[in-house]
């Protein structure tokens, strides 16, 4: 596939939120059980506020993958077969709930009764794992996208936005509540090393895939040897523009390589350096960092995918 | 049930490209608007098309055979690009069984075209609307033609007449009795999509002629007996004399 920028940041942006967002509820839970001290007034309102920019932010880019943004409407109409139909009415409501989650807090203050912002909590955490479903599951259930159909897509999906939601939710706890970020930082440090061995589990599994269509039952001639002669288009077409990547497999493996380094294990240094040294700026770093990583993570995701149509596509001329 | 679908003949596909422009000729010019072409005359020349001719070397020279391979939407049965359409733009419809873009409502997402593993739909870069093959929808029941065109422009046009179209689930329509009697198969059966178009594939096409075909078996005046009879590789000419 040709990895499209707009679904790049879409994806990973949300997933920051989502991160974020659980981060926030998670913190909720622990003072309400008492474990930690009720973190600065203004937390929860601006975590969500931060939560609602990466949120926004992404939906923004989704509709830059749109050809037509303003019949996005339309696309909450088939929640009953498709996957994107359902992302698309989960994202406004877990939106929607984390505002009215923020502003509990925010009008409510410290005096705010503690149902409606925990009710509310609630609901948009089942929101948002639920988005973390339907995000996998667009990619995941595309049965013949091999590298993609697998539960481990959904795992990443899930554990990759955790993970940068909770680097980025240590980094903001830092600097009110002393006795959260180092909670926080551990949640990351634990995500972080999840993700890892769940991608490098998909990593594994997809440099061992074998494709089910090959030439021969894409054209439907039995003989081991068949050549592509002519694609039927001398200047490209939408097929051969929309999946293939175009770069050398060399870019790709490095991009590889750079993810690996930058998703995971660099983050997980700066989590531990900013926790040795309570420094904002490491665990800021931290989250910089893993999001830069991310984005090549995303890249390589789509870029990885071998359509079968390509076969069909094998050579111009 | 009717299946409406075309049968592709790689037996005497000649890839001429005549199916290619008749189509997009006949669906530039349509209500729904124009398919876009960019550079048509320059360097890289592209576009929308609903077709493609394709060509493959099948086989190691000396023993090598071209297929010219038509490509367009097969009308699958079971489309995998139809349920994930957030809009509803893609459909399949009840009564034929033609898969469908209803142009209106395709925000262009692209999503089809990643869940369909043929790659027989192609976004129209001006419009960023998915379009595909439509079986001429506008053509075939259109009562503005006479009955004999209302056929895809595809299959008017072939000069070869290696596109049938018709109803696959009527068991004695051309294209049924086509399938069943020359072997019709459908591409990558491996997915499950259950293609409606199918393809007739290669075959030599073998002459048995026995001896006794040669020789006039019934011949009760002799005529044969009283000529020279020339050898079996000379030229003759029946009954008259031998050259």
């Amino acid at each position: 596939m040709n990895p499209a920028l707009s679904v790049i940041f879409f994806t990973t942006l949300i997933g920051v939120g989502q991160g974020l967002f659980l981060a926030l509820y998670c913190a909720q839970l622990l003072s309400l059980v008492a474990v930690i001290a009720a973190p600065a007034p203004g937390f929860y309102a601006l975590g969500s506020a931060i939560a609602l920019v990466f949120l926004v932010a992404g939906l923004a880019a989704s509709f830059l993958h749109l050809g037509h943004p303003e019949r996005a409407w339309r696309a909450a109409a088939m929640w009953r077969t498709s996957w994107l139909s359902r992302e698309v009415i989960v994202l406004p409501a877990f939106i929607g709930t984390v505002v009215l989650y923020g502003a509990a807090h925010y009008i409510g203050g410290a005096a705010a009764p503690r149902g409606i912002s925990l009710a509310l909590g609630g609901i948009a955490t089942l929101l948002c794992l639920t988005l973390f479903v339907c995000t996998g599951m667009i990619y995941a259930c595309i049965r013949f996208m091999q590298e993609w159909a697998s539960p481990l897509t959904l795992a990443n999906y899930f554990l990759l936005g955790s993970a940068s939601g909770f680097t980025l939710a240590t980094a903001f706890a830092f600097f009110f509540a002393a006795d959260l970020w180092p909670i926080f930082a551990a949640i990351a440090a634990a995500l972080t090393l999840f993700a890892f061995v769940s991608r490098a589990a998909s990593l594994h599994r997809n440099a061992r895939i074998t494709p089910k269509s090959t030439l021969q039952t894409a054209i439907g001639v039995r003989h081991p040897k068949i050549v592509q002669k002519a694609q039927g288009a001398m200047g490209g077409s939408f097929n051969t523009r929309e999946f293939f990547h175009g770069k050398r497999p060399a870019f790709a493996r490095s991009v590889k390589w750079i993810f690996l380094v930058l998703a995971f294990p660099l983050p997980l240094l700066l989590l531990a350096g900013g926790f040795a040294l309570a420094s904002a700026a490491l665990l800021v770093a931290a989250f910089a960092v893993q999001y830069a990583g991310l984005l090549a993570e995303r890249w390589f995701f789509f870029a990885q995918a071998n359509h079968p149509q390509n076969l069909y596509y094998q050579a111009v001329s | 049930m009717t299946q409406m679908a075309l049968v592709i003949d790689l037996n005497v596909c000649v890839g001429c490209h005549a199916c290619v422009t008749s189509c997009k000729e006949w669906n530039t010019s349509g209500s729904a608007g124009a398919l876009v072409d960019d550079n048509p005359y320059g360097k890289d020349p592209t576009g929308t098309f609903f077709n493609r001719v394709q060509t493959f070397e099948v086989g190691e020279y000396p023993n090598t055979q071209t297929v010219h391979f038509p490509k367009s939407c097969l009308h699958c049965e079971d489309p995998p690009c139809v349920p994930v359409c957030p809009t509803g733009a893609s459909y399949k419809r009840k009564e034929d069984g033609i898969v469908l873009v209803d142009y209106d409502k395709c925000i262009g997402c692209k999503y089809c075209a990643w869940a369909c593993p043929y790659g027989v739909r192609e976004l129209d870069e001006r419009r960023h609307e998915m379009t595909k093959c439509t079986l001429c929808i506008d053509r075939i029941y259109n009562p503005k033609l006479p009955a004999s065109d209302r056929k895809p422009a595809c299959v008017m046009a072939c000069p070869t007449n290696a596109r049938l179209f018709g109803d696959i689930h009527d068991p004695d329509s051309e294209v049924s009795v086509a399938i069943r009697e020359q072997g019709g198969y459908q591409l990558m059966p491996e997915w499950g999509t259950k293609p409606a178009n199918h393809y007739l594939p290669r075959r030599k096409t073998v002459i048995p002629i026995r001896e006794d075909q040669l020789t006039r078996a019934d011949n009760p005046l002799k005529i044969d007996g009283k000529l020279p009879k020339p050898a079996l590789k000379e030229p003759s000419l029946d009954d008259v004399t031998s050259w």
